[in-house]
């Protein structure tokens, strides 16, 4: 059983998003709860991968029984088994916040619940595969189910999605034309084989080209400034539940794939590390940038999605500067991130959904019509902004450190002041929402707490950003330095 | 392990969730906070007979980095001020009660509930073992105190508040920048009598860090030119300003200050990169111009404010002094000018409370009409001002000796100057009271009770530590002891050679 743990995590929910449509034309409680039951299933069976992995080392799993490289392999290693139970608890959340999904009759629902495993289906296969087009495959696919998830949060939505088409079809393409040149020059999809014949060709120039390629693809994917112009919005204009656990993971996902071509499959120097001293800079402005257009919104969401774009850079920063601390800083900050901005536009989509306001000035009074709802909002928001024991200081932390270890003083100065732009832009909502008298003539409106599918996700959230920030030493010394590339893993 | 600092902590944490639920009931919710007062205030001083025999209490929790962990440590410099919040914050709750219901104020259960916070933060600045700890309280009053600062809710509270947070949380971000660094060349340690970083880096790189750290904890010890937020914030209720910004956060800030100094870089270190030179004049200039400052404010608040900035600042030049009296000055200041401000504050709530009047030309003749406060505010302004027999006396005589031993007479001199300039603005506003010319007819017309009777007990109270200054919570003995623990680990690290 446990040797097809790295495919069965995967298998479940693409069988489950074939399965649940059909379900749901007979019964639409029936296939929210197998969908429910899958994705619980998953998390289950990723946690428990997990831990078998960091106890008994990595598990591959031949697809088919074909050895690689001629096979597709999957491979489950601390850090894609991390990811991947970060991706299937995130999963689950979003699951139960969204509910049945059956307003517009039970077929409808039985769509959202099916692209949304083949969503969840297709990170995972990104993360567990140890194959280049095998990723590529799930790439499309994952990009497809979100291209139909988006779009169906109305006209807008639509016309959002179209882009996001459009741009995220041009990434995977640029992608696969990497993978082509790789393959090209070495014969080999599978990515430990690859990464022992690179060495041999990496003066060539079709390399160079082919790893620019392969990270252009995945930079736009991740929605690395400049390359984020699809992102506000496709996060701006889809339903609460799609956008808070695309937001959440999705982007990461991409990250996660940069992470693992760059430190994993190419050589450590040559043409890889020139594009990781470009990224680090590249980040730099991505910060800063997103902070400052995350300033600049009215709309909640659009502040969301921008300062998702600076928070990437954080990510991308942390791998750039490739000290270990850095690394450590990146793969928590891409856990914290997931989890804080997982509830913040779970908070914000609900709060549309409950009464419609999406304008960070018509929050008035918010913080006593929806307490609970805002206080996770607030609780996010400071770990977003970095304030200890959050999670978001703790990796923070690390990232500074890492730069303060390799003398990067401009990257210390530019995380610092994206802080202080964070404090600006979230202390503008606290603010309307606390602060603010409602306009005169309204009264003050009464207590609409969320339904308790919806809000249960939230304060599930809201107490993990506080408790893993507190226990940060365990997910880093028991996960995250195991996950690290070998020379600087323990 | 004892988890007596922990709970100290942890008691009025629970209390503001225990707050917020009693909403609707202001009796329950109020007792809720004198409950949680009163056992923080035990706990504290069950402490105190450990920590005077030698002995410190601590416990260590979660690992927050690596080496680092959640460590709470009861020394006897911590004492100090967590015996000072603690006590203050009884006789403040009793105030703020009658202030806030006199007033008729809105939102009072956020303003009890934060105010909770606020205390527990401080209880875990107080305790705080190693920097990490310190810096994750600190951050936590910085955001306990503002929805306080923005109670009021008007344009120029939200103004306040956004300048607080400028102020506090940019300061905050150079203070992790410098914990950042002090945990890559020394990682793991613990404030230590002394210092610990002698010999970890080259000085002009612990110079660097020196700098970033003084700014962090400088911000909230109002340092110029870091201090304008602090007048600002004098929008807040005056309970608010009277223990949170006379008391709890300026002297986080100055705590922080001499644990910098003291605790992590040690005074021989700070000699040899010049810094102490640097820090010394600072503190100096902000005494002298922020006094200086304080004779041009019209509003009592305002004027006080400005007498906070210049009085913090005694704290910070005697620890720059560091010479054994100096720091012992130093410490024992943060006692007193913590219950001679909170007398004044008190005493400029209750004038509003009753009158609605805080411009000083205002208050002609209204010390006739209520004598307590008037009467408390000149026991406070005299002690503030350094007259033998009040509790000012004693610290400022401890900073001017310190200043001759270290053979530094310019600061004698200075704070002989801020005495002066002490009386220069608070004895207009005693004569006014007392012998202006009101617009109409006196008689006797108090506050309540609630109001005037913490404001007649803090005056007592500093009073009587300036004739017993061992009265009660032995607060001389613990400041000259830990002042003491300083000289001699800063010796120990000069012959160690800065090994740890």
């Amino acid at each position: 059983m446990t040797a097809h743990l790295p495919v069965l995590i995967v298998a479940l929910p693409l069988a489950a998003s074939v399965i649940v449509p059909l379900v749901s034309l007979a019964s639409a409680p029936a296939a929210f709860a197998v969908a429910c039951l899958t994705l619980v299933a998953g998390a289950v069976a990723s946690c428990a991968a997990l831990s078998h992995v960091l106890a008994h080392g990595t598990l591959r799993y031949e697809l088919g029984g074909w050895a690689p490289p001629w096979g597709i392999e999957y491979v489950l290693d601390p850090l894609s088994g991390g990811v991947a139970a970060l991706i299937t608890l995130v999963a689950v959340c979003v699951v139960v916040y969204a509910g049945p999904q059956d307003k517009g009759g039970p077929a409808r629902g039985g769509m959202f619940h099916g692209l949304y495993l083949l969503l969840v289906a297709g990170l995972l296969g990104i993360v567990l595969t140890g194959d280049l087009f095998n990723l590529y495959v799930f790439l499309e696919i994952s990009s497809l189910a979100a291209y139909a998830l988006l779009a169906s949060g109305g006209i807008r939505g639509t016309v959002a999605t179209f882009r996001y088409l459009i741009v995220g079809t041009i990434a995977a393409t640029l992608y696969l034309l990497g993978t082509g040149y790789l393959y090209a020059l070495t014969g080999t999809l599978n990515m430990a084989d690859m990464a022992l014949r690179l060495t041999a060709v990496m003066d060539t120039r079709a390399y160079g080209a082919a790893v620019v390629l392969v990270v252009v693809g995945l930079a736009i994917k991740a929605a690395l400034f400049p390359l984020h112009g699809w992102l506000p919005d496709a996060y701006t204009y889809a339903p609460a539940a799609v956008t808070g656990f695309i937001a959440a993971v999705m982007a990461k996902v991409s990250a996660y794939a940069l992470f693992r071509v760059l430190y994993f499959v190419t050589p450590a120097d040559g043409a890889s590390a020139q594009v990781l001293m470009l990224l680090g800079w590249v980040s730099v402005v991505a910060v800063l940038a997103g902070s400052v257009l995350a300033m600049a919104q009215h709309d909640i969401r659009r502040m969301l999605a921008y300062s998702s774009v600076g928070q990437m850079g954080y990510i991308v920063l942390g791998m750039a500067l490739g000290t270990p601390a850095a690394l450590i800083g990146a793969l928590l900050h891409l856990f914290s991130h997931a989890v804080m901005k997982g509830c913040l536009f779970l908070v914000v989509g609900g709060i549309r959904w409950r009464t419609g306001i999406y304008r960070i000035s018509d929050y008035t009074g918010m913080g006593r019509r929806m307490p609970l709802t805002m206080a996770a909002f607030v609780v996010a928001a400071l770990a977003m902004i970095g304030l200890p024991p959050t999670l978001g200081f703790f990796s923070k932390w690390y990232l500074l450190s890492g730069a303060v270890e390799a003398g990067a003083w401009l990257f210390v100065a530019a995380l610092v002041l994206s802080s202080l732009l964070g404090v600006v832009y979230f202390f503008r909502v606290f603010e309307v929402a606390y602060l603010k008298a409602p306009a005169a003539g309204q009264g003050t409106p009464p207590r609409q707490e969320l339904p308790l599918h919806m809000l249960a996700p939230i304060l599930v959230l809201m107490a993990a950003v506080l408790v893993f920030g507190l226990l940060n030493q365990q997910v880093v010394g028991g996960i995250i330095r195991h996950a690290l590339p070998g020379a600087l893993a323990p | 392990m004892s988890h007596y600092p922990l709970l100290a902590v942890l008691v009025s944490l629970l209390a503001a969730g225990a707050i917020l639920l009693c909403d609707r009931r202001p009796n329950v919710r109020e007792a809720w906070t004198f409950v949680a007062a009163a056992v923080k205030f035990l706990l504290v001083v069950s402490m105190l007979p450990t920590v005077l025999a030698g002995g410190v209490i601590e416990a260590t929790y979660a690992e927050l980095l690596p080496g680092w962990s959640l460590h709470l440590r009861a020394d006897l410099f911590g004492l100090v001020f967590a015996l000072l919040a603690s006590g203050l914050w009884i006789l403040t709750s009793i105030y703020s009660i009658g202030y806030m219901r006199a007033g008729h104020y809105t939102h009072q259960t956020g303003y009890f509930a934060s105010f909770a916070v606020c205390l527990s933060a401080t209880m875990g600045i107080a305790f705080a073992g190693n920097l990490i700890t310190f810096f994750l309280f600190y951050e936590m009053l910085t955001l306990a105190t503002y929805p306080l600062v923005v109670h009021d809710r008007t344009e120029e509270a939200v103004a306040a508040g956004r300048k607080y947070l400028a102020y506090t949380l940019g300061a905050g971000q150079l203070l992790l920048l410098a914990i950042v660094a002090i945990a890559v060349v020394a990682p793991g340690e613990g404030f230590r009598p002394g210092g610990f970083l002698t010999g970890t880096a080259p000085l002009g790189v612990l110079g660097l860090v020196f700098v970033l750290g003084l700014i962090g904890v400088g911000a909230k010890a109002a340092i110029m030119p870091l201090h304008s937020w602090l007048p600002a914030a004098m929008v807040a209720p005056t309970p608010v300003s009277a223990l949170l910004h006379a008391v709890a956060v300026v002297k986080a800030g100055t705590f922080g200050c001499v644990r910098l100094v003291h605790y992590v870089f040690g005074v021989d270190l700070l000699r040899a990169m010049g810094a102490d030179t640097i820090l010394a004049v600072a503190a100096a200039l902000t005494i002298l111009l922020a006094s200086v400052r304080a004779l041009g404010e019209q509003n009592l608040k305002r004027r006080l404010a400005y007498s906070t900035v210049s009085q913090l600042s005694y704290i910070v030049l005697g620890a720059a002094i560091g010479s054994t009296a100096a720091v012992a000055g130093a410490m024992f200041h943060i006692v007193a000018h913590g219950f001679m401000k909170i007398t004044l504050f008190f005493c400029a709530g209750a004038i509003y409370i009753k009158t609605h009047k805080l411009e000083i030309p205002d208050l002609a003749g209204l010390g006739r009409q209520m004598p307590i406060t008037f009467g408390a505010f000149t026991l406070g302004a005299l002690g503030l001002a350094g007259t033998p027999l009040c509790v000012g006396f004693i610290s400022k005589w401890n900073l001017g000796t310190g200043a001759l031993q270290s053979g530094q007479p310019v600061f004698l001199a200075v704070f002989v100057a801020s005495g002066i300039l002490n009386f220069a603005y608070f004895f207009p506003v005693v004569y006014t009271a007392f012998f202006g010319r009101p617009g109409q007819a006196v008689r006797f017309d108090e506050a309540n009770p609630a109001l005037w009777a913490p404001l007649a007990a803090t005056a007592i109270v500093s009073l009587i530590l300036g004739i017993y200054p061992n009265a009660g919570l032995q607060f001389y003995h613990l400041a000259w002891t830990a002042a003491e623990s300083v000289m001699a680990g800063a010796g120990q690290a000069l012959a160690g050679g800065g090994t740890p």
